[in-house]
């Protein structure tokens, strides 16, 4: 079927079956590869985009549902994430890389408007500090085999300051 | 995946009336659960209505106090509303505690309570599953069963129910709206999900051509002081594998009020009731809090892998009562 | 020869690197800029025109004869191109076995299946047929139609039950079945301490991120494929062979690998499959593996039970030191996996017995995964060493170092270097090992009980060899040329720090191309062998350089200033040189050029070493196990670039805590399949579980090493699992002899 998605800022039509994932819509029709396939189940994170400023799995979003909200992939960020997770060595094979950074862009803003976490201690505060604890928790829906953790954690703390 | 025709619902009207005239039709709302199994192969209907435009997103306090929750707020919104972070911190937390942020963006409430089982069993074509394949048996008996349950368990199915929030809305007797074309009922959430019985396959008292719309939740003054605590074998992003969701109001060292309920262990997300009764008017101490965890856990029927639950679900309800008990009087 | 703008021109963010003093600075990784705006192609990620979609389908019975394969309705589905299984497949040469004086690049293929050739099953997983679409959609739509009847055959598939059938192992020219010195039961008889043990590992999945997945194009009979592999030249070599084609017309690029850990060294079932179905439907074919056909079609780690006895005089000598190990193949294949490599290498016991036995299973083919041999080894090795030590009532660390041997315990070879005691000392001392109290369960906070614990590390080294060719041109520039892989060790950067160097111009003059079969062949990616191995070359491709470009310098009267000005003055654009060729007489060169550095490097026992050091914390009520402090403590000789380097070692650490805390393979003991074949029921660690893990390394150059360089990329995961049960031990006063630690082991 016929759909329109905003991706990036821009309107794209494309013409795909309903079951065709957001995350394969992505990758296979519009070219956009930069968002990854770990698992296609939900359970590694690297699919992560930004659906209207939130994080979500692409993996298990249908793309005929995402009409009308803005997508936004790795091509489309531009952020101080970005160089931080270079300088502080964020990755290492790179695959999970996209789905980390969205994931944390989305995490801050999260924290911004004072979401709690499992690891915040007082769930009545909303104005917790993003301390190791908090990153490590919010940022456990992407897996990096790599083992990349420490880095990823410097990069968004330096970048949260 | 197979394919399917695909409805964006403009209403609930529309929704309701084209699930009651139509065969093989799933409400399709964040996809977490639902999208994986239509991947596997396990869900495969002939049509999909989205109800994610639907006006069900609303988070109200009614006049009596209930906490009306829209079958479409996402898991992150209700777990992030300041009313229920105040009034019910044992569901905003069981909530945080489940999945991960990107699936608490995406998940309902709804969506939430009508989870499938996670049994590997379940999710492997090849297996015998009599939720997936009824009849065809259960090949979580006698093989890797570190996830299944202990209570509630029949010969015909040992899957447990893999909701954290469940767990929550079941400790605060919380209420699921549903409707259909016919009208609108409310199920009490204890009636909500059913243990398998010789019928696995059947898990929900939610009738085919029905919608869930809101769950309520009712003013529990002692929920204020309520904790959730999961235990399972990862730091985070992990099923339970014992769960326990509790709130304890003690005075003069007699407990007056207590709720506790249970998780990764049980069928269905399990009301302590036995363990509650026990409690109830006894003194809050560390050995009451383990003899009545003990006579919950008595009907256990464990599996090879899973014994060790029986000795964890105790130990966690200790644990969770006595920390609660401490907080209360530190307070 | 396709450009690699964007693998090799970009030096990075960190651009203010001296001349002369690249190696040793910790530069940003030059595909970083890449990675983090998703810019980079993994295999899955290169489209061609007319690109078809293929999936597999896979047999689930353990053993057994496909009697029935119908494939009506998966053919049925709109927009499927062919299906094809063992009945209408093209036929190809069967895998050969490997010959290492012939060939090379060994025989990498992880099976001796032929699949789709046969109408065999040799494991459950096993791909039995391939559907290939238009699109992924119809692919996947179409997998499960297929339909198939087996006639099932007993299998061996329960480890446990199959001990009693395995058998002493062989092993091979670098590694016996059997050591044996003095007699060593005799010894642990009549020893003053002792202990006798059995520790269990149960199988493993690598579970890289990134999927093994194959693009495929055939042009007449020039094959390109875009393979995850960590051995481009010889998966092209394998494919040629299989597919009766000159190797020189298959190419197979590799720029970017999504993380390997030992899974994308031997060809896999999708590899040839795809290059199979793009032959038989005359289009591209890309073959993205599913996570669970990962987890059951691509290798994984041996289950281990092993016998470990240790004896000791009073004063903590080992007099005896044996160990039994019992591993796995499959009955398609697999490896020994070297189990007893550190109870060789780490102790000077006075007797010695190790033996590898085998079984083989109707299992899926196992393989390399991240320190073979060591990071199972390790475990079974340091725990032991920590309960004798506790035997004894002697710190842990002193045993250890008690039993220092003088020479390499088994065979006497002299150590290249040996800094085990200095990684132990500074290591304890960093990590406050001093104010551990040696008590079982007496250091406590609040609910949670908290331990120390303390292992060695080893892992041996390996050099190969590389071909490499290195070009300066007239504009200062210079280029390396290296048919090498990156699976994120940083290995581009490393190679160009060591080339600006080598060259005496600025790193960010050198642009390095990788990941290509054109390119000069370049060593498999594994046993940490890779950036010693390229260096080699370099270096020697950049002294012959430096020799040509003095001479230009003084002909032309330049001596003194900068390289290239020689260049322009002799109106030269470029010039180069080399180490080996493409030519079969080259090759021949390669060869007695590994043959060469094998036997120099046999010479020593050569190492990196180690000293893992960590504190855990038990939850007194429910057995909760965290990590909460780490120090690895590293000798792996000259360090290229620190900040790689702390990144690969940290990395493995985790994939070791992974191992202690969560990893296993759950293959049903009734049927053989696998179950854990999602990341939902395969726990690798995720953020949360991670503590700061704080590296450093003694950085002392081997001194028989270029530039004194050990691999890194796999000493970190060893002893990292014992250190952890020796922690947990510390915390609780329980003995975790099978891994993982989960918590029912700790109520």
């Amino acid at each position: 079927m016929e759909i329109e998605l905003r991706i990036n800022g821009s309107a794209q039509k494309l013409d795909v079956a309903p079951q065709v994932s957001l995350l394969d819509a992505l990758r296979e029709y519009l070219g956009l590869t930069g968002t990854k396939k770990g698992c296609d189940q939900g359970a590694c994170g690297a699919c992560t985009v930004l659906a209207d400023g939130r994080r979500i799995n692409a993996c298990l979003a249908l793309a005929v549902q995402y009409q009308g909200r803005e997508i936004t992939t790795i091509e489309g960020v531009d952020h101080p994430l970005q160089e931080a997770f270079v300088r502080a060595d964020g990755f290492q094979c790179g695959y999970c890389t996209p789905g980390q950074i969205c994931s944390a862009i989305g995490m801050l803003a999260e924290h911004k408007e004072g979401a709690p976490s499992a690891a915040t201690e007082h769930l009545a505060d909303t104005g917790g500090e993003l301390d190791e604890t908090e990153i490590r928790e919010r940022m456990s829906g992407n897996l990096c085999r790599c083992g990349a953790y420490n880095g990823i954690v410097s990069a968004i703390k330096e970048v949260a300051k | 995946m197979k394919p399917f025709s695909y409805l964006s619902a403009p209403d609930t009207a529309t929704a309701l009336r084209t699930i009651a005239d139509s065969e093989d039709v799933k409400f399709l709302a964040g996809g977490t659960n639902l999208v994986d199994l239509m991947r596997e192969g396990i869900e495969h209907p002939a049509t999909v209505i989205d109800i994610t435009r639907l006006p069900l997103t609303g988070i109200e306090e009614l006049p009596d106090g209930t906490i009306r929750v829209g079958a479409l707020v996402t898991n992150s919104r209700l777990a992030a509303d300041p009313l229920i972070r105040t009034r019910y911190p044992v569901l905003a937390k069981a909530i945080l505690l489940g999945a991960s942020a990107q699936l608490r963006n995406m998940a309902t409430v709804g969506g939430n309570l009508l989870q499938r089982t996670r049994c590997m069993y379940f999710y492997d074509e090849a297996s015998a599953c009599n939720k997936r394949a009824p009849g065809s048996g259960c090949d979580a008996i006698g093989g890797f069963s570190r996830g299944s349950a202990v209570l509630g368990a029949s010969e015909h199915c040992i899957a447990t129910h893999p909701s954290d929030m469940a767990v929550a809305l079941v400790m605060l007797d919380a209420v699921v709206e549903v409707e259909s074309v016919h009208g609108i009922r409310h199920v009490p959430i204890a009636e909500f999900h059913r243990v398998p019985g010789d019928t696995p396959h059947i898990e929900t008292a939610l009738a085919a051509d029905e919608l869930i719309t809101a769950i309520e939740l009712p003013p529990v003054p002692a929920a204020a002081h309520s904790s959730y605590r999961k235990v399972r074998d990862r730091a985070s992003y992990a099923f339970a594998l014992v769960s326990v969701a509790a709130a304890l109001a003690v005075e003069d060292g007699r407990i007056t009020e207590v709720r506790l309920a249970l998780g990764g262990v049980a069928t269905k997300p399990w009301r302590a009731h036995i363990a509650e009764e026990l409690l109830l008017g006894a003194e809050a101490t560390d050995e009451n809090f383990a003899r009545a965890a003990a006579a919950e856990l008595a009907p256990a029927l464990p599996q090879s892998d899973n014994t060790f639950k029986i000795d964890l679900a105790q130990r966690t309800v200790v644990a969770v009562l006595r920390k609660l008990n401490a907080e209360r009087s530190a307070s | 020869m396709t450009t690699h703008t964007r693998t090799g021109s970009e030096p990075g963010v960190d651009a203010s690197v001296p001349v002369g003093g690249a190696v040793g600075r910790p530069v940003d990784r030059r595909d970083g800029n890449a990675k983090v705006t998703g810019a980079v192609r993994f295999s899955a990620e290169h489209h061609y025109p007319n690109l078809t979609y293929a999936m597999l389908v896979h047999a689930t019975v353990a053993r057994g004869t496909i009697t029935r394969i119908d494939t009506t309705a998966a053919a049925a589905v709109p927009g499927v191109v062919a299906v094809l299984t063992h009945l209408n497949a093209p036929r190809i040469r069967p895998v050969r076995n490997h010959n290492i004086v012939r060939d090379l690049g060994p025989s990498v293929s992880g099976t001796s299946l032929d699949y789709l050739n046969t109408d065999q099953v040799f494991w459950d997983g096993q791909p039995i047929a391939v559907v290939v679409a238009e699109t992924s959609a119809a692919a996947n739509e179409a997998a499960p139609l297929v339909e198939v009847t087996y006639d099932p055959l007993p299998a061996r598939v329960d480890f446990a039950a199959e001990q009693t059938n395995a058998t002493p192992a062989k092993g091979d020219l670098t590694f016996a079945g059997r050591t044996k010195k003095g007699d060593a039961e005799k010894a642990l008889a009549a020893a003053e301490v002792s202990v006798d043990l059995r520790y269990t590992t149960p199988g493993l999945q690598h579970n890289a991120i990134e999927p093994h997945a194959t693009v495929a194009v055939w042009d007449g009979d020039h094959l390109t494929v875009h393979d995850t592999t960590q051995s481009i030249n010889q998966t092209g070599r394998y494919l040629a062979w299989r597919f009766g084609v000159p190797a020189s017309r298959v190419r197979v690029h590799a720029e970017f690998v999504g993380g390997a850990f030992g899974a994308k060294f031997a060809v896999w079932p999708g590899t040839v499959i795809a290059a199979m179905a793009a032959k038989a439907v005359g289009r591209p074919v890309r073959l993205a593996l599913s996570r669970r056909a990962v987890s059951r079609a691509t290798g994984g780690r041996t289950a281990s039970t092993n016998r470990i006895a240790l004896g000791a005089t009073r004063d903590g000598r080992l007099t005896s030191l044996i160990q039994d190990s019992v591993t796995r193949t499959g009955s398609a294949g697999g490896l020994l996996e070297a189990t007893t490599s550190p109870a060789r290498h780490l102790y000077g016991a006075q007797n010695m017995l190790t033996r590898q036995n085998l079984v083989p299973m109707d299992l899926m083919p196992n393989t390399w995964l991240r320190a073979p041999g060591e990071a199972i080894g390790s475990f079974v090795l340091e725990s032991a060493m920590d309960e004798l030590a506790y035997e004894l009532s002697m710190d842990p660390i002193a045993l250890r170092l008690r039993n220092e041997p003088a020479t390499d315990p088994t065979g006497g070879k002299k150590f290249s270097q040996r800094m085990q005691r200095e990684a132990f000392e500074r290591g304890a001392e960093r990590f406050g090992w001093a104010d551990r109290n040696p008590e079982p369960r007496s250091m406590r906070d609040g609910e949670w009980l908290v331990g120390m614990g303390t292992a060695t590390a080893y892992h041996p080294v390996v050099r190969l060899v590389a071909d490499v060719k290195v070009r300066l041109s007239d504009d200062g520039s210079a280029l390396v040329q290296c048919g090498f892989h990156e699976m994120g060790m940083g290995a581009a950067t490393v190679q160009a720090q060591i080339a600006a160097d080598a060259l005496g111009i600025a790193y960010e003059k050198v642009r390095v191309e990788y990941g290509d079969s054109a390119l000069p062949s370049g060593p498999m990616a594994g046993n940490s062998n890779q950036t010693a191995t390229v260096a080699t070359s370099v270096l020697a491709a950049c002294a012959e350089l430096t020799r040509k470009v003095s001479a230009l310098a003084r002909r032309t009267g330049t001596t003194g200033q900068e390289p290239a000005a020689a260049l322009r003055a002799a109106r030269r654009p470029f010039i180069e040189a080399s180490v080996g060729s493409a030519t079969r007489f080259g090759a021949l060169g390669s060869q007695s050029r590994f043959l060469t550095t094998f036997l120099k490097d046999q010479r020593w026992s050569k190492a990196a070493r180690g000293a893992q050091f960590c504190e855990v914390r038990v939850n007194a009520d429910t057995g909760e196990l965290r990590i909460s402090r780490w120090l690895g403590m590293f000798d792996v000789g000259r360090v290229i670039n620190p900040k790689t380097a702390a990144s690969q070692l940290r990395g493995a650490v985790v994939m070791g805590i992974g191992m202690a805390l969560s990893e296993q393979s759950l293959i049903d003991p009734r049927n053989g399949r696998t179950m854990s074949a999602g990341l939902d029921s395969y726990y690798v660690p995720v953020h949360a579980d991670i503590p700061p893990i704080d590296v450093d390394w003694l950085d002392e150059p081997d001194k028989t090493m270029p530039l004194g360089i050990i691999g890194l990329g796999e000493v970190g995961m060893t002893g990292v699992a014992a250190a952890v049960a020796n922690a947990v031990h510390h915390a609780t006063g329980k003995r975790i002899r099978d891994l993982p630690i989960t918590l029912d082991k700790l109520l």
